[in-house]
């Protein structure tokens, strides 16, 4: 399996800080596999996403994507490469459900009949058929959020990067939403701070603590971990039952 | 005696909409470029709007007075008048065209970003379309105050509908008064109209 992102030794500070929001992060991202970045508020997870698609770049280190250092990627290129899902949805409020949906594989020049049916195969993907004509204001939450997923997925990335994108959701929702990612078996980069939903969707779940990789493992030896930060979020787990 | 006076308020009230299409054409071109420029350099947003909402606050007669003696741009008539009423309609402009923009919500402007969309595409597809409610209405307090502030440039020789209210005022003659003040309010309120009507077409439902 190819790694389709590599974290070498990175490390951020933001300009005009002194706290490193990362601290020598070495993490690989294999080909159609989902790693979970776990962590507190603040703990860095959302700056390594951001990262990878070149939202960001490292202080020191460098971040690998398909082997190749998002320094020396054309911005543009990288970003159009790579699905990107956040929390608020970030859909163009002028813009219809299709229309928000069409616009990736429009940046990336796909021809007019291929847009079009790449966005009715992507409205059926995410369920959203009925609401092509709609626009993000008329949606729920969780159509919101399935639309973003939609528009990320457009153009065939080869990677996805969420960042808590169903955070705002009600439970029943968002199960359900969980339930349809798992169906996608994309390569992603997944941030949550909810260790219910690192242990189901992560094939790895990587814990970051105050800018430090604590622990990466699978779901099942991460239930086993001693670190400190580990056991508290477990210890969240447990008094959910 | 009434036909005369209707020719010459026909005649002065063109003159007076040419005024005031001019000032807020010439208005709308210099501010709405600044604008953009200016959500670029966050550290110039504060001098510049403050420097065109001091411009604002002289009084109308007093910076046509201000304006005649200057060399090139002063003088009696059309241009100095126009040199005013496109000052006076460059605050509402450049401010509603700034807040249009800087108030797109984050979460659109980072995915827009995060898309792999240049700077110019943004503007053009996010910025722009979501900012032109606030850019129109921006637009309709320009034209509606330039009417009422066209009038008084009648005081330095531009003509427009001033001329007969100032005559009007000169003769003790409330006919004439009237016939420049009520085209200029039936002009105010057919702006303030049509461009809310646009407004209201460019916000998204």
């Amino acid at each position: 399996m190819a790694a389709v992102v590599e974290f070498q030794q990175v490390s951020y500070t933001p300009p005009g800080q002194a706290r490193q929001v990362l601290r020598n992060l070495s993490l690989t991202l294999e080909s159609g596999e989902t790693v979970v970045l776990l962590g507190r508020s603040g703990s860095g997870k959302t700056t390594a996403l951001k990262l990878v698609n070149g939202l960001l770049f490292p202080t020191s280190g460098h971040v690998l994507v398909e082997g190749k250092s998002t320094r020396e990627w054309d911005p543009v290129a990288l970003k159009r490469r790579i699905g990107y899902v956040i929390q608020e949805a970030g859909l163009f409020p002028h813009f219809t459900v299709s229309r928000n949906i069409a616009l990736p594989p429009r940046l990336n020049g796909w021809a007019p009949e291929k847009i079009q049916a790449r966005t009715v195969e992507m409205l059926r993907t995410v369920g959203l058929e009925d609401y092509a004509d709609r626009y993000p204001r008329q949606l729920s939450g969780g159509q919101r959020q399935r639309a973003g997923v939609g528009r990320a997925l457009a153009a065939e990335p080869a990677l996805l990067l969420l960042d808590e994108p169903f955070g705002a959701l009600d439970p029943v929702t968002r199960l359900a939403l969980q339930r349809e990612f798992l169906k996608l078996k994309k390569t992603a980069l997944f941030v949550t701070h909810d260790i219910r939903e690192a242990l189901q969707l992560g094939a790895r779940v990587a814990l970051l603590h105050q800018g430090d990789l604590a622990v990466v493992a699978s779901p099942a030896s991460f239930q086993q971990s001693q670190h400190p930060e580990a056991r508290a979020f477990l210890e969240v787990l447990q008094s959910v039952g | 005696m009434w036909a005369d006076l209707a020719r010459e308020a026909l005649s002065l009230t063109l003159e007076h909409l040419f005024l005031v299409v001019i000032s807020v054409l010439l208005a709308a071109l210099i501010a709405i470029p600044s604008a953009i420029a200016l959500t670029r350099r966050e550290r110039w947003q504060r001098p510049i709007v403050g420097l065109v909402n001091i411009l604002q606050t002289i009084p109308s007669l007093a910076l046509f007075g201000f304006l005649i003696p200057l060399p090139f741009l002063g003088g009696i008539g059309k241009r100095t008048a126009i040199i005013a009423l496109v000052l006076y309609a460059l605050l509402p402009i450049l401010r509603n065209t700034l807040v249009g923009i800087t108030g797109i919500d984050a979460s659109v402007r980072e995915s827009a970003v995060a898309m792999g969309m240049t700077p110019m595409q943004i503007l053009r597809e996010v910025e722009l379309p979501l900012a032109a409610p606030s850019i129109f209405a921006g637009l309709r307090v320009a034209m509606v105050t330039t009417i009422g502030t066209a009038a008084i440039a009648a005081a330095i020789g531009a003509g427009g509908l001033g001329v007969f209210i100032f005559r009007g005022i000169a003769s003790v003659d409330n006919a004439q008064i009237l016939a420049g003040a009520v085209p200029a309010a039936l002009m105010a309120i057919a702006a303030d109209e049509g461009f809310s009507w646009i407004e209201r077409k460019l916000s998204p439902p």
